[in-house]
């Protein structure tokens, strides 16, 4: 599915992302975790475009985007979620989702101007599509209301239903269940596993929230100074050594 | 309250508008007050520029005064010294303004946010500085005379005020409902998820460099139109017109009014240019009036007038209305409501 190469990437003389090679598989939830300033967002980033890798290769089903800017990664089915997502305060949750589908359409300033039938038909595609991602998330009921008056929880999962209009094959999270409550950490989890098991999607996360990633993930890549120290089984991880020096508390943390 | 303020979200409302607006030269007291409106009405559709770039696409555009005296002088100096008639000047004022803005565009929109705003300040300011300082094509601080007032076809003389008037609220209407359009088509959501930020944007598959290009060049085109007929009003510009200030009285206007909503240009640079005219009396000491009012009004309607009345109104129906009906209304979108019942 999303094969990555030696990638290294460098800032000035920093490696924040150093020879990591790793492939996702198809269908599965992937979690990478390590310290802070272990390069993950760094690597989210050099997948989905926003950053080109200074070395290495990254293959979409085959399909070479090491070079590719991020909106045409995103064309070819890679969504993502930011850690923080800026929203339209002012415009309702559904407001804010039809625009996800934008990718999927064609229509410019002509068809503004005429109001062709191709805005109209893509305008009600982008409007259900929006729609189905909202029921997907389970948010139906707060789609008429403005974002400035939904809840923290809410607007995390508009953010998972913004990445799901776009029509991805592969998602990219980033700390999804920061900064939410342990009973909504676990209706994210199981949103998780929903969009694997009923939309067929592979999922990428980056968590900090060690009981969730255990119980949910398929497989863990642990990343630390850029590095790639670790990878496997939530049951390898756990026991690995290496990863539990990184923790720096051993046994405790890398487990608990 | 609600019940009175609702029927101005009904399309009845923007019709009373317009109607008001037709009737006002009949009503007005003198030919002097239909002049304030017209002027009004053409800085309007400069400010309906501005939101466009600034208040959907969330680039503070700084040259936008400047792309309004480019339309001016093109007009000007096609008509006074090329002997053109007002028309083909007056396309080729908006396809100046277009290619200009194009050109600026795609260097100046390679910058974000603060960069891109002092850029476009100097962009501004070196316009001013090419007409004034450019005698040979511009005539420099002299000005330019006798610019040619638009043909009426033998219907109807533009050089009278009343004819004017109407010619301009005929481009206005025009320019509020391409507003309208474009706001809740899938492009002016493509400018507002830019605005929401550019990374989040590129993660949708939005190409920012052209969407913002197309923003930019729209937006210098409405300039490039109100300078236009501006200079067909006046018949006599200087380089003031390419004045940095002109640009902030805009962004006034437009916060004024409501930054990124649809009837918010009208409404700010309507009100703002008559409570400017009501004060005269006080010569200089109006700002004494004027500041404090400007503060009041940030600090209590950060979203312009207008803004803070869609807020106001949403919260307002989604708690009155029935759970029957609320479960309908949420299908219904705030952006559309304002849509239908402004544009």
């Amino acid at each position: 599915m999303l094969k990555v190469e030696n990638v290294t990437k460098m800032f000035g003389g920093l490696a924040a992302v150093s020879d990591v090679s790793v492939e996702f598989e198809a269908g599965r939830i992937n979690a990478i975790i390590g310290p802070n300033g272990a390069g993950k967002s760094t690597f989210f980033n050099l997948i989905s475009g926003l950053h080109q890798p200074t070395s290495g290769r990254i293959l979409l089903d085959g399909v070479d985007v090491t070079s590719l800017p991020s909106d045409q990664v995103a064309r070819l089915g890679v969504g993502r979620t930011f850690q923080t997502t800026n929203l339209f305060e002012q415009a309702t949750v559904l407001d804010n989702l039809i625009v996800g589908h934008r990718l999927r359409t064609k229509s410019g300033l002509w068809d503004v101007l005429i109001n062709s039938k191709r805005l109209q038909r893509e305008e009600k595609a982008a409007r259900d599509k929006a729609m189905e991602a909202l029921e997907f998330v389970g948010l139906t009921s707060v789609a008429g209301q403005l974002i400035t008056d939904i809840t923290q929880e809410e607007r995390k999962r508009v953010a998972f239903a913004l990445a799901l209009a776009t029509d991805p094959k592969i998602v990219l999270l980033d700390e999804p269940a920061a900064g939410v409550n342990p009973e909504e950490t676990v209706g994210f989890a199981a949103l998780m596993r929903k969009m694997v098991d009923e939309k067929g999607l592979t999922v990428c996360l980056i968590e900090h929230k060690m009981d969730m990633i255990m119980s949910l993930a398929d497989k863990i890549m642990v990343l630390d100074h850029g590095e790639k120290i670790a990878e496997g089984t939530p049951e390898e991880v756990r026991n690995n050594p290496v990863v539990i020096e990184a923790y720096l508390g051993g046994d405790e943390d890398a487990a608990a | 309250m609600f019940k009175v303020a609702s029927l101005l979200m009904t399309p009845a409302a923007k019709y009373l508008m317009l109607a008001f607006a037709i009737l006002f030269p009949l009503v007005a007291a003198n030919e002097y007050q239909v002049y304030v409106m017209a002027t009004a009405f053409v800085w309007a559709i400069a400010v309906y520029g501005l939101n466009i770039i600034t208040g959907f696409c969330g680039q503070l555009n700084l040259a936008h005064g400047g792309f309004f005296a480019i339309g001016a002088y093109t007009l000007g100096l096609l008509t006074a010294d090329y002997g053109w008639s007002f028309w083909p000047a007056f396309l080729g004022a908006l396809v100046m303004t277009a290619v200009l803005g194009f050109l600026v565009g795609i260097v100046s929109l390679r910058l974000k946010e603060h960069y891109f705003a002092i850029f476009t300040l100097c962009v501004g300011f070196i316009i001013y500085l090419l007409i004034d300082k450019w005698e040979e094509l511009t005539h420099g601080a002299i000005g330019v005379r006798d610019i040619a007032a638009p043909y009426g076809f033998g219907l109807v003389d533009f050089t009278d005020t009343t004819p004017f008037y109407y010619l301009v609220l005929a481009f206005l209407v025009f320019a509020i409902w391409f507003m309208g359009r474009l706001s809740k088509s899938l492009l002016g959501r493509t400018f507002i998820a830019i605005r929401n930020g550019d990374e989040l944007a590129q993660s949708l598959g939005i190409n920012l460099m052209r969407n913002k290009v197309l923003a930019f060049v729209l937006s210098t085109t409405y300039a490039g139109l109100a300078g236009a007929l501006y200079a067909g009003m006046v018949r006599f510009i200087g380089p003031e017109e390419a004045n940095i200030n002109h640009t902030f009285d805009m962004i006034t206007y437009l916060l004024v009014g409501g930054i990124g909503t649809i009837m918010g240009p009208l409404l700010g640079t309507v009100g703002i240019v008559w409570i400017t005219q009501s004060l005269q009396f006080l010569e200089e000491y109006r700002m004494i009036i004027f500041g404090p009012l400007l503060v009041l009004l940030v600090i209590f309607f950060p979203r312009g007038i207008t803004g803070s009345f869609l807020t106001w109104m949403h919260r307002k129906s989604q708690a009155l209305a029935p759970t029957k009906k609320r479960q309908e209304n949420k299908v219904k979108t705030a952006q559309n409501r304002e849509a239908e019942s402004n544009a």
